[in-house]
């Protein structure tokens, strides 16, 4: 399986690889070490680390703004950085033109070539790498057949739709062999079918030609599933790196749980030495501390909208409160729910009897063990 | 009632802006007719009535070596401006809206000054400097100052080509390896293209049909078809003259007409076929 690892706050040990030194079979496919980008007096990025191993599929997900596509574009050397290092397989690229970098970057806006043929824009990459024109010819071939666009060599971008100038694009980025394939929002310009069946296709190449693919975007969904490993960004730092299970199941910061699925957060304070916590609309639950807390200390407590039970159940938690409003989604139902105290919580639960309605009185049951906790700072206890 | 007359007030008022319209088509174009139908009349004097038609004055035109020769000297001048105020106007559009720089914002207003300067003004201004760096009038001071006349445009024109192409294609370019002269000349340009050719023939024109700078810069007996014709209503109003006059407007418009009409079959080349749906 293919894996990032990070090394936070710095990678690896001081001094196990020497910038600049000979890259060798298992130094990590991109590498940053501590850079900051900033424009003018803006910055966008700062502290940031991060050691990406090859063959894998990093999301860099955030807000607008968080610095995702700064990060990327630095790889790719069209953001100068300010501070730090970016190595790329081992290289030190810093100085090194973006030209001469090897790197396939796919973009928001296709930016195909709008007067050359399909042919000449997936052969650019190669006719600069003085590849011979027979090869040429073979590996465009190849790389149409795999965005399953085969024979559209004559073709103009304009005479192709919104999904089929991305697989060009695609096809193009990918073409040359990059060291690195940048993905820069690649589905946002694309309607909500095409959406779904590209993220699909992209995993699928990904796989395939196992190269190892950056991808940023602003859309939980996406990286959620599609990555080996996502990059939580916020105002230009990083929040919380992992697997989609572990970044969704257990959030490291206060941000990391509202920005991936909207989490439930209910502030309370410590009880029993941080076995219970008293909610600030008066219920108290159990919880489950991994260590032990000082009781009357402020936390928040997060519940993922999915892991409430609605109706009687043996769950050691229970709430009560009134609908507010109720969607039904077929398989399962969305209620929003007032607990009293201006509170009010989101519950995502499978439809067992019928579906409840606005005004109804509703029992929410949950289990210590889906709580997590995050202290005053919003980091979580662990 | 009162919906009636303001029905009729409105047509009056219409009819009032259609005569006044068509007044202004008459002043503006009448005398370029008159030249034109004047230059097929048979008669001696280069005014009404016509006597008859003839082609003796375009006749005329061929066997004066002088109005040949000022001819030849307008267009090559023409030729060699376009060329030259093409290449420095593309290359500077680019660079003002590509690149930040130092002065960036002192470039762009000094280029376009030439434009807003009254050409008159212009004239004397580099016949003074000339005098003061004791140079002689020659034909390279004259090609100069028509470049000086013709840059500003032919920057507004591209500037406003080379916002519209996004930056991201030379992106893309550079992404895949090719060099910062490579995307340029392989994506920037081409995209281009509508800018230069447009430019090219606006220069062209500016040169052209330039009269009063060109009398200031002329080295002595140069003349150009602007002047030459000057000099030659300073003898006699010849018919030779609309005839003459014929063929500079045929000039300055069919060649931007042409070259207007190629570059649209060019594009609607490109366009050809519509964009096809997605099949799955």
């Amino acid at each position: 399986m293919p894996e990032a690892t990070i090394s936070s706050p710095r990678p690896a040990s001081a001094g196990a690889t020497a910038p600049g030194a000979a890259a060798t079979a298992d130094s990590p496919a991109v590498e940053f070490r501590d850079i900051d980008i900033a424009y003018g007096k803006f910055v966008a990025v700062r502290d940031f680390s991060l050691s990406i191993t090859k063959g894998s599929f990093v999301t860099l997900l955030g807000p607008s703004g968080c610095g995702k596509t700064t990060i990327l574009r630095s790889i790719a050397g069209l953001v100068d950085i300010s501070g730090g290092q970016i190595m790329i397989d081992g290289r030190r690229v810093d100085d090194i033109p973006i030209y001469k970098r090897n790197i396939g970057l796919v973009f928001q806006s296709y930016a195909l070539f709008p007067h050359k043929t399909v042919f000449d824009n997936v052969a650019f990459g190669l006719k600069y790498r003085n590849v011979p024109k027979p090869e040429i010819a073979r590996k465009v071939g190849k790389a149409l057949e795999m965005v399953r666009l085969p024979g559209s060599e004559k073709k103009l971008p304009s005479q192709l739709s919104g999904g089929q100038q991305q697989r060009i694009a695609l096809a193009r980025a990918i073409v040359f062999e990059p060291q690195v394939l940048l993905l820069d929002e690649p589905l946002s310009a694309l309607d909500a079918n095409m959406r779904e069946e590209m993220r699909v296709e992209i995993k699928k190449i990904q796989k395939e030609t196992g190269i190892t693919a950056i991808f940023v975007t602003h859309d939980q969904e996406e990286a959620l599933s599609m990555s080996d490993r996502i990059v939580v960004m916020n105002a230009g730092a990083m929040e919380q790196i992992g697997t989609p299970q572990e970044v969704y199941e257990t959030p490291a910061t206060a941000f990391v749980a509202d920005f991936l699925g909207k989490a439930n957060m209910l502030a309370g304070t410590v009880s029993r030495s941080g076995q219970a916590v008293v909610l600030a609309t008066g219920q108290t639950i159990d919880v489950a501390s991994p260590r032990p807390l000082g009781d009357g200390s402020k936390v928040t407590v997060v519940v993922r909208p999915q892991k409430f039970s609605v109706g009687a159940g043996t769950s050691v938690n229970r709430l009560t409160g009134r609908v507010v409003s109720a969607s039904y989604l077929g398989g399962s139902a969305i209620y929003e729910i007032d607990i009293g105290g201006k509170t009010s919580l989101r519950a995502n639960a499978p439809i067992t009897g019928r579906v409840l309605r606005e005004g109804e009185t509703i029992d929410l049951g949950f289990d210590p063990e889906s709580c997590i906790l995050l202290d005053e700072d919003g980091q979580r206890i662990s | 009632m009162n919906r009636a007359r303001r029905k009729q007030e409105g047509r009056w008022a219409w009819r009032l802006t259609g005569f006044v319209t068509v007044c202004v088509y008459i002043f503006m174009f009448a005398p370029i007719v008159a030249t034109v139908v004047l230059s097929f009349n048979a008669s001696m004097f280069g005014g009404f009535p016509m006597t008859g038609f003839s082609l003796q004055w375009y006749g005329k035109l061929m066997a004066n070596e002088q109005v040949l020769a000022a001819f030849r000297t307008s267009l090559w001048i023409a030729l060699v401006t376009a060329i030259v105020t093409t290449a420095i106007g593309v290359t500077t559009a680019f660079a003002l809206v590509r690149f930040e720089f130092r002065g960036k914002q002192a470039l762009s207003t000094l280029v376009i000054l030439p434009a807003l300067v009254p050409e008159t003004i212009l004239g004397v201004g580099l016949l003074v400097l000339i005098k003061a760096v004791d140079q002689p009038r020659t034909m390279l001071l004259l090609v100069l100052g028509h470049i000086l006349l013709a840059v500003p445009y032919v920057v507004l024109i591209a500037q406003a080509r080379m916002i519209g192409i996004r930056r991201v294609y030379e992106e893309a370019a550079l992404s895949l390896g090719a060099s910062r002269f490579s995307s340029f000349r392989e994506i920037t340009l081409p995209l281009l293209v509508p800018a230069v050719v447009g430019g090219a023939l606006l220069a062209f024109t500016i040169s052209f049909d330039n009269t009063s700078a060109s009398l200031f810069w002329r080295p002595a007996g140069v003349e150009t078809m602007p002047t030459q014709i000057l000099s030659m209503l300073k003898i006699s109003i010849s018919p030779e003259i609309n005839a003459l006059g014929t063929v500079m407007i045929l000039v300055t418009v069919g060649i931007p007409l042409v070259g207007g009409l190629i570059l649209q079959s060019l594009t609607k080349l490109r366009r050809q076929g519509e964009p096809k749906e997605e099949t799955q």
